[in-house]
């Protein structure tokens, strides 16, 4: 059923919007932060830092990932062995919780609530916006995309990336749609010679407005719960103009940047070895995103809470396996279970290995980036919400110290995501809710 | 009057449920029927209806390629879920690529002479007046109401300035078409009330409101023309104006389309996206194996429900169904390997009767390698009976429940037996685990087996008291089960008006309850009951119909321009 058909052709009328000409007014962008890094060597622009995430589930083994040595130069336990590489670059946070205040744990859930957004909500609902958002706020919105969210294995919404309770920012897939979005044709390579403004992009640009301007008047006639939600789409379309802007003005060279070969969709699925392989594709691409500043914040879910990954021809998934796999009498852990935790942290290697592989003058990306890494719970077999591992990766330009192992028993976690948002810059003196709630960043690794 | 809307911020400020109960019931108590609490919502379109849209207005033979937000499950739905849902950048970037996509498919050599109305006097000017016929046409199906004045206008004004930029009259409308197609009224099924004039302080939806509620709840689609028009004229306002159009809907085909919709959310389908089935166990099963299992229960109910008019209940107990070549080999049935979906009917005896025998049931509530007597039972509970079964607590040790390898356990009955020994365990699992153990002759991708590790399957059990031997049994048992009849028209009433039954309208629920009963468990009729009934309109006085706001409101019109210069010259 068509409902447009060709009709009777009405006299056409005379006139036309004669002489409609089209001015665009491209903003000075002010590309830079008023970071404390070294610049561009060839603008003597500021360089400026990054945000990422990396989300993993079902935790790790207790007692074979927390370094005995507390502060520099820790010990490598054995679920951390394939990060050993990064050690230097990398802190490790023990002993942290997720406190419920008396509501009823939402398995696979609370964990990641607390550790991302700062808050537990009653029911399996999220209530907050996640650490990265509010991270992008004060850094992403220059860039070309305010951030990227990848999921490894096969489902957009295993992001754990929130606007806002409701507006979950869903990932992308497929590495082959991930590489045209980023460096397909709507990509400006800052190092090319010739700079020419695709007219199609200025047409679209000021086109836009017509849709950016319904704004004030639709917010008139609709109901208070729809404002906010209304709000956060006139967001999105704004943003939408910034990146039709930034398409329209000539890039600064970046010495850095440079544009990765086309990427060809690999398997996905949960089996772990798509999913590394997925996690490895993605981390390469996203490095070269960040060093060409198409984006300031990336955020990688390797698999979901709930970890559903497997192993070819396994029964059961890792979750399963944190459950109800028996604890080897003689070793003391639970053997399958550990190789799961093992694979994870070597994809977690590979995402590290591919930000810490691009120079940015005398350091990597990874130095100017903070990476912060968590999970669902800390023992997952008894979905338990103490000593749950986290990490952070790189020192933001030197905003952070690294190399550090932190115990901070019954802590609440949310001392690292306000550690790591006050080093981004964020103005937020203290974070979270009820007794996750802290305005006590961790001093040890603050610089 | 003023404590009242401080009443209602009050409660808003909590939370959009929270609205109803206090504030509005006591102010509405005295009128009838009883008042929906809750104001007009904005509700995102779903895939499946910005699909059906752009087919319906352009054609089938458009492409769309792009990736659709993730839905919000709340109160058993997407369809709630969707009015609280908003579209992030990403969303909108993916929008955005559908959008260009679909201009110029619309806008090309071969497709314009069939989808645009007018030609322009030189094609590569614009052209006002051809751009308005276009636009306003378009426009209006999109919007699902007609444009105002000034939006038209300033649509028009875009497709010129691109016009003139490109040279090309087609691109102007394409680029046009672009901003409509991701602008908010688009996107959103923005709902708008109006005072009730036969209920004093009621309000109801306004005439365009209606008719996409209506449109929306029995065909998954934007309103058609016919519709628009009766909307237009105020028809859905009288009795008899809306019954005329609800009985055209009903016994239209595209009633199936509506029908396919309400089950692919009711039975939690978005989770085929994601289903995968370990390839060494079952190497028959595959992520096509997966679509054709949901399509061939959506098949068996769309024909059962709406071609045959048949009883919702038998739906657990019929043996007839559609079979694709690739679901026959996994039920080990015989078919014509050429002949596509055909119609099958599963022996006497068979265990394959019911959809809870479907390998859509069967596969989509397992685990990859195994099957899972707990998720299954679960997903009965919740989806086809409406009971909530809780969340497992924290701090459990379930290595009771030893892993599958385990020589000592062979079948999942013996191995689910610490869920019913363990107290903390047993309160939900025995309300779960022996349903679920009575599919156990179905392995994870929906195989048929009678042992697992060389021991023989027990599915017997029993449900609310009621004693089952095998899944057949437990098929009928559930259709008997009152429960099932009962939870279709709570969620299906909840589905239409997109939010959860509120407690005042529990008696109106009782009644098209007893209506279905009392009809022979149509599922039709049932939509047509609730598409007539006015309580399906009703909502709460919308916060934004503030006076201050209604003396903008008028302002705006009142130095809005009469016409605009294109207008003036028709």
């Amino acid at each position: 059923m068509i409902y447009m058909r060709p009709m009777h052709r009405r006299s056409v009328l005379r006139g036309m919007m004669g002489g409609a000409a089209i001015s665009v007014g491209l903003p000075i962008l002010d590309c830079f932060l008023n970071t404390n890094g070294t610049a561009f060597a060839a603008t003597g622009q500021a360089l400026p830092v990054r945000f990422g995430t990396w989300f993993w589930g079902c935790g790790l083994n207790p007692g074979r990932w927390e370094p005995d040595k507390v502060g520099a130069d820790y010990d490598i336990k054995p679920e951390m062995a394939p990060v050993a590489g990064f050690k230097n670059k990398l802190n490790v946070y023990s002993g942290l919780k997720t406190f419920l205040d008396g509501k009823a744990v939402g398995v696979h859930f609370s964990g990641v609530m607390a550790c991302t957004t700062g808050t537990v909500p009653n029911g399996m609902m999220p209530s907050k916006a996640s650490i990265d958002s509010l991270v992008a706020d004060v850094i992403g919105t220059r860039s070309r995309f305010r951030s990227i969210e990848v999921a490894c294995a096969g489902i957009p919404s295993h992001s754990q990336s929130r606007r806002s309770a409701t507006a979950m920012n869903p990932a992308e897939v497929s590495p082959a749609k991930l590489y045209t979005r980023i460096f397909g044709p709507e990509f400006t390579d800052p190092n090319a010679a010739v700079f020419k403004p695709d007219p199609a992009v200025m047409v679209r640009k000021s086109a836009l407005s017509v849709v950016s301007e319904k704004r004030q008047d639709l917010m008139k006639k609709i109901g208070a719960a729809d404002r906010q939600r209304l709000d956060e789409y006139f967001t999105s379309v704004r943003e939408l103009e910034q990146q039709l802007a930034l398409q329209l003005e000539k890039p600064a060279p970046i010495e850095s940047c440079s544009v990765p070969g086309a990427v060809a969709d690999s398997a996905v699925g949960n089996e772990i070895a798509m999913v590394r392989e997925n996690n490895r594709l993605f981390s390469t691409l996203l490095a070269h995103a960040v060093a060409c500043d198409q984006t300031r914040v990336v955020n990688v879910a390797f698999a979901d809470a709930t970890s559903s990954l497997r192993h070819k021809g396994g029964t059961q998934s890792h979750h399963e396996h944190t459950h109800e796999e028996p604890i080897d009498v003689k070793l003391g852990y639970q053997p399958e279970l550990a190789v799961f935790n093992t694979e994870i942290m070597e994809g977690f290697n590979e995402f590290l290995t591919a930000m810490d592989g691009i120079k940015e003058g005398d350091s990597t990306l990874l130095d100017r980036s903070i990476i912060f890494a968590s999970t669902d719970h800390g023992y997952a077999k008894l979905h338990g919400l103490e000593n749950m591992p986290l990490f952070t990766a790189g020192s933001g330009g030197g905003r952070m110290k690294t190399g550090i192992h932190v115990a901070a028993k019954g802590q609440p976690v949310t001392r690292v995501g306000l550690t790591a948002q006050q080093a981004m810059g964020v103005p937020v003196s203290s974070w979270g809710t009820e007794s996750n709630e802290t305005s006590r960043t961790i001093t040890e690794v603050m610089a | 009057m003023i404590t009242r809307t401080g009443l209602r911020l009050a409660a808003l400020a909590v939370g959009v449920a929270a609205v109803s109960l206090t504030a509005v019931a006591a102010d509405y108590a005295a009128s009838s029927p009883a008042p929906a609490t809750r104001e007009p919502v904005a509700v995102r379109l779903n895939g499946t209806q910005y699909r059906q849209i752009i087919a319906d207005v352009f054609g089938p033979t458009i492409e769309i390629g792009g990736r659709f937000e993730p839905g919000l499950r709340k109160d058993g739905l997407l369809a709630v879920g969707s009015g609280l849902v908003t579209v992030t950048t990403t969303g909108l970037g993916e929008y955005d690529k559908m959008a260009r996509s679909i201009a110029a498919q619309v806008t090309t050599e071969p497709q314009r002479s069939a989808l645009i109305p007018c030609t322009p006097k030189d094609a590569k000017k614009a052209d006002a007046a051809c751009a308005k016929e276009f636009l306003g046409e378009v426009g209006k199906l999109l919007y699902r109401r007609p444009l105002s004045r000034e939006e038209l206008k300033a649509q028009i004004d875009v497709a010129g300035e691109s016009a003139a930029t490109n040279k090309d009259f087609y691109a102007g409308l394409g680029t046009s078409l672009w901003t409509m197609l991701i602008s908010p009224e688009f996107l959103f099924r923005q709902e708008f009330a109006e005072a009730d004039p036969a209920n004093k302080g009621a309000y109801r939806l306004d005439s365009y409101s209606r008719a996409a509620r209506l449109s929306f709840f029995l065909w998954n689609a934007a309103p058609d023309p016919e519709l628009l028009a009766a909307a237009e004229k105020g028809e859905l306002n009288k009795p008899e104006g809306l019954q005329r159009q609800v009985d055209r809907m009903v016994a239209s085909p595209r009633l199936e389309g509506g029908v396919r919709a309400y089950f692919t959310d009711m039975l939690g389908y978005d989770k085929f996206e994601g289903l995968a089935k370990d390839v060494v166990i079952f190497p028959k099963f595959n992520f096509k194996v997966a679509a054709e299992a949901e399509e061939q229960t959506l098949r068996t109910i769309a024909d059962h429900l709406v071609t045959q008019r048949a009883d919702y209940r038998a739906l657990f107990t019929t043996p007839k169904t559609f079979i694709s070549p690739m679901l026959a080999s996994i039920y080990s049935v015989p078919v014509d390997p050429d002949g596509g979906w055909q119609p099958f009917e599963f022996p006497k005896g068979d265990p394959r009767t019911g959809i809870l025998a479907h390998i859509s049931f069967t596969a989509l509530h397992s685990h990859p390698g195994r099957s899972s007597p707990t998720l299954r039972g679960k997903a009965l509970r919740e989806l086809l009976l409406c009971q909530k079964v809780p969340d497992p607590p924290g701090n459990v040790d379930f290595t009771l429940i030893e892993d599958a390898e385990n020589p000592k356990f062979k079948t999942a009955r013996e191995r689910l037996k610490a869920h019913a020994s363990e107290a903390m365990c047993a309160g939900c699992h025995k309300i779960m685990d022996p349903i679920g153990l009575a599919l156990e002759h179905f392995d994870s991708s929906g195989g048929y087996r009678t042992s697992e590790h060389g021991a023989s399957i027990d599915t017997t059990g029993e449900l609310d008291g009621q004693k089952f031997a095998d899944a057949a049994d437990l098929g009928r048992v559930v259709s008997n089960h009152p429960a099932a009849p009962s939870c279709l028209v709570t969620r299906m009433y909840s589905y239409g008006v997109g939010r959860a039954v509120e407690r005042s309208e529990r008696e109106m629920v009782a009644e098209l309850q007893k209506s279905f009963a009392a009809e022979g468990y149509r599922v039709p009729d049932l939509m047509r009951h609730i598409a007539l009934s006015d309580q399906f309109y009703r909502v709460a006085k919308p916060s934004a119909d503030k006076p201050v706001d209604d003396k903008l409101k008028s302002k705006t019109e009142a130095s809005a321009q009469p016409a605009t210069s294109v207008a003036a010259r028709e």
